[in-house]
This record gives structure tokens, sequence and C-alpha cells, in this order.
């Protein structure tokens, strides 16, 4: 039985609270882990970074009607810019040689076409901003989807045992057995192609839903497992048996003192698998089986520099540029956390 | 086609003349001269991104092999293969001359050139003739039932393909060493079909299924030794061949064509720049034509090709039953945008109908653009915003069909931004080009409005207008239905068969009738006409000789190299 907020029992579970001074009460362990995640300077730094990130693709049509003056979604093949005193064509036609070729304008530098334009003549900073919006949410929801589904299959599969934990531990197995990549495309080359109509339920083939399902499911025994294996060993823990010698209701347990002991996991792997589901929703729309034109995504716009890679390399590498920072933040930020939060690494820490 | 089963013949005269007038220079004793040219040869190395399936001529239809099946096989007759608008003209092959109809046009009696091998030795002999025609039918050629179906004796052989023997419609007489043709009514394009690829002469031991990756029996100057469609093909001299006509099939410089495949298009530039290949199929991406115009402008070669790229809007189902959204849309287009897109204005031309320029029964019309006349200028957005106002489809969903092959994503992706404009809800789907092409044509997949292209067969109005826009090429349900807009006017139907008739007579009177059914054609807006094309062949600086033909693009067996 827990005697914490948390949920973890204090007298008989395997994570001990920091000790209590004198004069003040015992840390429980998510103030501790705050704590420490707040002191871990690298952790905070990503923080920032994403902080920025999100805000900045929160203003993208402020940006966009403000500052760029252009719809990022509306092809501007025909159009021309004013820069200074002079008047510039969105598509630039080559001149040189046998004069072959229409070039989009490149970096401005200005509030226009800061970062060039795409082969549509659209506004690229524009672009980048409503695609991370895109990336970010379909990253988000897909991490929330797959550890959601992953606690649930985990904690079910490790507490009830016995068939169930067959059942769904072979199913985890078929899952994982797929190339993760592979299983990817082809739900989503099914998918996208004609929507998902489940009775009632009618996902459209454009809707962000449909990546967020996919990328989520997908990587559901890459966390379920680890869950599975804790709740196991839970479930064998002292502190469980004696709940269990003393009448405690399977789902009072399982709410109590499972739950709360799997939660750090649940924590802990939510910034690395965001990390992934953004990399895997950038590679999905890069090969035009994820976010749906005229949206955008990162993985969109780096499809959409791969023609004019060396013309304009901008159109490819700046999206390129806000997943490889994006990711990299994330996963600073889940060591961070793993470190703050994972039960081993606190014993380690205090061992130190 | 069911239309051309009416007409009547003479208009082979014209094609009787300039198939007489190419069999003089035909029949000059060119080989030996050849043999012993200077440029005489080398190994011409052609790199493409993919290959393009089967090695059988008379199933593959695509453009890629067909430049080769030019030089390894031979019909009864050919286009010549020459330069400019003579490369139009059909020319005698394997028969001795193209010969006059009798029976008012129903019948041709060939007579076969003696002498003639296929690369295993074996004579051509009139039953080999009558088998490949057997043949075509038995391998459920793709157009065995459209272009072939004017062979009396066809109905059996499309009912039961496997017993077809065409009896009474192809006669082999080898003591007279013929073949005659019998037709159950004129058709003015017989001896273009018969100068494709699908007309090649096989051996009559040729199996009666698609051959694969096993080269059929070349009677050309070239065969094939070696194909594997995910590497190379290896093309190498006919030890059997000699020239019996150069317009028709001239002995080619090169000893060796290695063809690799995998290699993407920009990689195939850099290839070539260096002299490490000589010649791309596939069109260089946009991103490189500035260096390649600039840096290497002497080994490009721009022609241009009968050829549109358009797309289709299903007048069947909504929005685009409303012939005022159709129009709208064929108002708001951007040609210049859309020529943008595919390269600029050196690599496309903006157009508003059917034919492509200088097709036979162009005549310029453009209705769609501010100051209509004879050229489009600049959309005319005022109006198209109108006819939408009045169609009522405002607000509409509307999903635009691209492939994801060369430019189509991006002309999808314009496309849909000017029918957001226009008012309605687009999105654009991106499917493999694979299979866009028969999911747009069946009528089942619901497609409101897709990108594609259309390449002349051969040199007639009607491989555009009878073959995309009459009633007999609507198919609902199938994949198979080229006319993809759905589009069937019974008065333009009426006029397309009238000229039928009339092209068999009066080529030159068809003609111009064929422009008039054009511009109704454009007037009905079943489509929206994006550009025409031209093609750019980037070859390496080893290549000399480009000759470039409306048929068979670079011919591969003028080409000599360095």
């Amino acid at each position: 039985m827990s005697d914490t907020a948390s949920g973890v029992p204090a007298s008989l579970g395997p994570i001990e609270s920091a000790p209590a001074t004198a004069g003040r009460p015992a840390e429980g362990p998510w103030r501790a882990g705050l704590r420490k995640l707040r002191q871990d300077r690298t952790a905070m730094a990503s923080v920032i970074v994403l902080v920025l990130i999100v805000l900045a693709c929160c203003a993208a049509p402020l940006y966009a009607s403000r500052l760029s003056q252009t719809d990022p979604f509306q092809s501007n093949l025909d159009g021309q810019i004013t820069i200074g005193a002079n008047t510039l064509d969105v598509m630039q036609a080559d001149t040189a040689g046998l004069g072959l070729g229409v070039t989009p304008i490149g970096p401005t530098w200005h509030a226009q076409y800061l970062l060039g334009a795409d082969n549509q003549g659209r506004d690229v900073a524009a672009r980048m901003l409503y695609g991370g919006r895109n990336s970010l949410i379909i990253s988000a929801a897909s991490t929330v989807v797959c550890l959601v589904l992953a606690a649930v299959v985990g904690i079910v599969a490790g507490f009830a045992g016995g068939l169930t934990d067959t059942i769904l531990a072979r199913l985890l197995d078929v899952l994982w057995a797929f190339p993760i990549y592979l299983l990817a495309i082809s739900l989503s080359i099914v998918l996208i192609s004609k929507g998902l109509q489940i009775g009632p339920i009618n996902i459209a083939s454009d809707s962000l839903i449909l990546p967020i399902l996919i990328i989520g499911i997908v990587y559901v025994p890459y966390v379920a497992r680890p869950i599975r294996g804790q709740v196991l060993s839970l479930t064998r823990s002292d502190f469980v048996l004696a709940a269990r010698c003393l009448g405690v209701p399977a789902g009072r347990i399982l709410l109590r003192d499972i739950l709360p002991n799997v939660t750090t996991t649940i924590i802990v792997f939510a910034p690395l698998m965001m990390a992934l589901n953004m990399l895997t929703e950038s590679a999905l729309s890069f090969l035009s089986i994820g976010v749906q034109p005229p949206g955008a995504s990162w993985g969109t716009i780096i499809q959409d520099g791969e023609d004019l890679l060396y013309t304009r390399p901008m159109v490819a590498i700046a999206p390129g540029l806000a997943i490889v920072i994006t990711v990299l933040a994330l996963n600073f930020l889940g060591d961070g956390v793993r470190d703050a939060f994972d039960p081993r690494a606190k014993l380690r820490v205090r061992k130190d | 086609m069911t239309l051309r089963q009416r007409l009547t013949t003479s208009a082979f005269a014209l094609l009787t003349a300039t198939g007489l007038g190419a069999l003089g220079a035909s029949t000059a004793q060119v080989g030996a001269a050849q043999a012993a040219d200077a440029h005489t040869g080398g190994t011409l190395k052609l790199v493409s991104a993919a290959a393009a399936g089967t090695l059988d001529p008379q199933i593959n239809y695509t453009a890629q092999f067909w430049q080769i099946f030019y030089v390894t096989n031979d019909g009864l007759v050919e286009f010549r293969k020459s330069a400019g608008s003579s490369s139009n003209d059909v020319v005698a092959d394997l028969a001795t001359e193209i010969p006059k109809p009798q029976d008012g046009g129903k019948t041709y009696v060939f007579t076969l050139r003696k002498g003639i091998k296929f690369s295993t030795g074996k004579e051509v002999t009139p039953e080999d003739v009558v088998a490949s025609f057997q043949r075509l039918f038995k391998i459920s050629n793709p157009n065995a039932g459209s272009w072939y179906n004017v062979i009396a004796g066809s109905d059996a052989c499309i009912k039961t393909p496997a017993t077809c023997t065409l009896a009474g419609g192809v006669v082999a007489d080898d003591a007279a060493n013929t073949v005659t043709f019998h037709l159950t009514a004129p058709d003015s394009e017989f001896f273009y079909k018969l100068a494709t690829p699908f007309g090649s002469i096989l051996p009559a031991d040729t199996p009666s299924k698609d051959v694969g990756t096993v080269p059929t029996a070349a009677t050309g100057p070239y065969m094939v030794t070696s194909y594997d469609p995910q590497k190379s093909m290896v093309i190498k001299r006919n030890p059997y061949f000699k020239v019996w006509s150069k317009d028709a099939q001239p002995a080619g410089y090169v000893d060796e064509m290695d063809y690799t495949f995998g290699t993407r298009a920009e990689d195939a530039i850099t290839a070539i720049e260096n002299g490490q290949q000589d010649w791309m199929f596939d069109t260089p991406p946009a991103d490189r034509l500035g260096e390649m115009s600039s840096k290497y402008a002497s080994q490009i070669h721009i022609n241009p090709l009968f050829a549109i790229f358009y797309a289709p809007m299903n007048v069947n189902i909504a929005p685009f039953n409303n012939k005022d959204a159709r129009l709208a849309v064929n108002y708001a287009l951007n040609r210049r945008s859309a020529v943008g897109i595919y390269g600029g204005p050196r690599l496309a031309v903006p157009n508003c109908q059917v034919l492509p320029p200088g097709f036979p029964g162009y005549q310029a019309y453009c209705p769609y653009t501010k100051n209509p006349g004879t050229k489009w200028s600049a959309p005319d957005m005022v109006k198209a915003k109108e006819l939408m106002k009045k169609s009522g489809q405002i607000g509409q969903k509307v999903t635009v069909i691209a492939d994801d092959q060369n430019v189509d994503p991006a002309l999808g992706t314009y496309l849909v931004s000017v029918l957001n404009e226009l008012g309605f809800k687009a999105t654009s789907k991106v499917i493999s080009a694979n299979i866009q092409f028969t999911y747009i044509q069946n009528t089942k997949n619901n497609v409101q409005i897709s990108i594609t292209q259309w390449y002349q067969d051969y040199p007639a109005a009607s491989d555009f207008l009878n073959v995309l826009l009459s009633c007999g090429a609507f198919h609902p349900g199938s994949d198979a239905s080229v006319n993809i807009a759905g589009y069937c006017s019974k008065p333009l139907d009426a006029m397309i068969n009238k000229n039928l008739i009339t092209a068999v007579t009066d080529l030159p009177a068809a003609n111009k009738e064929w422009a008039k059914i054009d511009h109704a054609a454009t007037d009905g807006a079943p489509w929206v006409t994006m550009f025409t094309p031209k093609q750019l062949d980037f070859v390496s600086k080893n290549v000399k000789n480009f000759t470039f033909s409306d048929q068979f693009k670079m011919i591969l067996s003028l080409a000599y190299v360095q």
C-alpha cells in the first residue's frame, strides 16, 4: 500500500526517497527528479531550444501574414517581390548558356523569402514554421499514442501473466519482427491512399491522425516490452506480495503500486520516443506517405528541396537542420530525464 | 477501333507515294560502304533509372524500349529513319514496296524481300508474317482489339486468342513470297499500325506468351544479347543483317550498345558530363539544367515532341460534371507557370488545345486566355471566378491525382493551388507512376482530376482526338479507358466518324476537318491542356551524328562514338 503522493510505497518499495533533512519533510521522488533535471544544464538548454522552436512554429500564421506576406500553401510561380529598390521574380529564368530551366529565388535574408523559395515559388521560411507545427504535432501525439498503448499492453501482460501475457507478448514479438520503417511505409501506403473507415469513424487520407496512429502503433513494442519486464519484476516484489497478502484488490495494486513505478519509465521514454517519431514522420513525409499536400512538414519540405539540391540547397538544408536540432534537443532532454527519474540512475548517483 | 471500320481506301495514295519515294533510296547498296565507314565501331553507353519491362516487341508499349525495338526488329513497313518531318513517312521494310490498295482499300498484298534472315540464321518467310499477326492476338497485345481488329478474322481471335488463326485475314503464299491482308473495312492508319514495334515480324516458332527477359530473334542491325531488368542490357550487331533499305533500317555505326539501369537521372548527368555514359533516357532534373546549358551546351539537343501534358477532368462526377467549373479551371490555369515547372520556355510551349503544335490537323487555337485567339497570353482569373460563381461548385472537395515521376508531382501541387484559388477545397494525392495511368482511367476510383501526358503513337490527329475523346474510348469500370475524362459528345463523335472516312480519300481535307474537331473538343473543356513538351537529349561529347526522329527520338543506329 502506498503512503506517498506518488504512490511509491516508502516502507516496502525498492525506491527509497531522499533522506529527510532536519526540520524539512522528506523530498518525494518527483520533486527530487525535477530538482535533478533543473540542475542538468544540457537538459535545461534543450528545454529552452524546444520551447523556442514550439513558439516559433506557433507564430507561423503571424510570420506568414505580417513578415513574409505570402500564403505558404499557394503556388507563386509568376510572382515578384520587392527588396529595397529591386523587383525580383520569385521564379527566375536562367539566362546563361541555352537559357534552360527556372530557378526559385535564393535566401534573401530579408523578411520576405528569408530562406528563399521552393519549386512552387512558396516562401520556405513560412513553410518551415507551418511544417514544424505538423512535425511537432505528429511526433508529440504519436508519442502519446505509443506510450499509452505500450503502457496498457505492458502492464496488462506483465500483471495478468499466464495466457494473457503469452498472447500479448507474442503479438508484440510479431510486431517487433517487422522492420520498423517497412511496417510504417506499408501501413501508410494502404491508409494514405483511401483513408481509414472503421464503422462510423471515417478518417480522411490527408488527416494528420493517420500518420499519428501509424507511427504511434509501430513503436509500441519498443516501449511495451521493457514496461512488461518491469511489471513482471514488480509483481514479484515484496511490497506487491505484501499488498496481495493483505487482500488489496488487484485493480488497486495496479493503480497504486505498479503504475506509479512504471510512470518514471514512461516519462523517460517520452522525449526519446518523440525524437524517434519525428524522424519517422520526416521519413514518411519525404516518401509522400506522411503529411499530404498542400500541408507541409519538415519531411515534405526536404522532399521539395530534393529537386533543388544543386541550385537551392537551402530548401532541403533548412528543414534538415530543424529536424537535427529538435531531435538533438529531445535526445539531450531524454538523457536528462532518464538521469533524473530513472531509479537505477538515482542509485548510481547516490553511490557516487 | 470500331469507328475506323467504316473507312474507305484511297488516302493511302499519300502514304504510298511517300513510301515509294523512300523506296528508291532504300535500295541503295549502302551496307558495304557504311561498314567501311571510319565512324563504325565502338560502344554506345546508354543509361536510365529503370528498365521498361518485357523484351517482347509485341507487348511492350513504352517509348523507352520502342527506341530499342526500332533498331532490332522490323515490320513489313517502317517509319523512315531520318531527322525532321520525313521521319513520319512510312517506307517499305521487310516488304519490297508499300502495296497499292485493292478491293476498295480492304486488301493489301505485301511481297517479302528475299534473303532477309533473323538473328538465328533462319530466313524470314510469309509463314512468319502470318504467325506474327496471330501472335499479336494470342499474347493479348495491348492494342489488338483497337488497332488490329480491322483484320478479317480478328473477332474470333479476340474471343479466343489461344486458337487464333486470322483465317481469311492474313494469308501467306510461299510460292509468290507474298502475304495478303484482308480488312473488314478500309483503315487510313493501317500502315502506321504496321510500322510500330507491335507489327514486328518474329519467327513462327516464337512462343505464344510474353518472352519477358529472353530476347526475341531480331531482323534489324542489332540484337539484344543479354537483359537483366535490374542491371543492364547488352545490344550487339546482328551477324545476319545486311542493309536492304537505308531509309527503313540503316546498318548502324556502333558495334555495341550497353544500356545500364538503376542510375538516377542526377547521377546519369554527372556520368555523361564525365564521359562515362553517352546518353540518358530520363528527363534531366530541373536543378541541373542551368549547369548543363551553360557548361555543356554543345552536348544538348532540343527537339519538339508530338505530346501534351494535360489534366483530364471527370465530366461524369462532381464538380467537373459542371461545364462552367471546367471552363473556370481552363481560364485560371497559368500555362506559363506550368511551362516553368517543366523547365522554362525553351523546353515547353503553352497549349490550350488537344493537338500539339505541328501535328497533322493542328491549327493554333486558344480560347482560355486573356485576349482569346491563337496564342495563350495570360490567365483570365476574373472570368474564371465569374464562371466558378455561376457553377455553384465553390467549396467542393477535389483531389488531384498525380504520379511520382519527373515534374508530375509539382504540376499536381500547382493545380491544387489553382483549384484552391478558384474556391475548391483541393488536395493532391501522389501515387506510383507504375499504377497511376491505369488508376485514373478506371471510373471505379472516382478520380475527379489528374495529371497525365499523351505522346503520339503515330502521326495522325485521330491518335489524339479519336483515341482520347471519342465515346468508344470510354469504358466505365475498366483500367483501359483512355478517355480519362469520360467525355462522350455525340456531335463530336459524329464529326470524328465522318472525318475518319474523309481521311481515307482526302487527307488534306481531313486534316482541315480535324482542326475543327480539335477546336470543338477544346471548347467542350473535358480537360485542361497545359503545354506541349520538347525533348531534351543530353549526350556525351563522344557522341556524334545525333539524329532526332519524331517517331524514335534519338535514332540509336545513326549515332556514332569517337
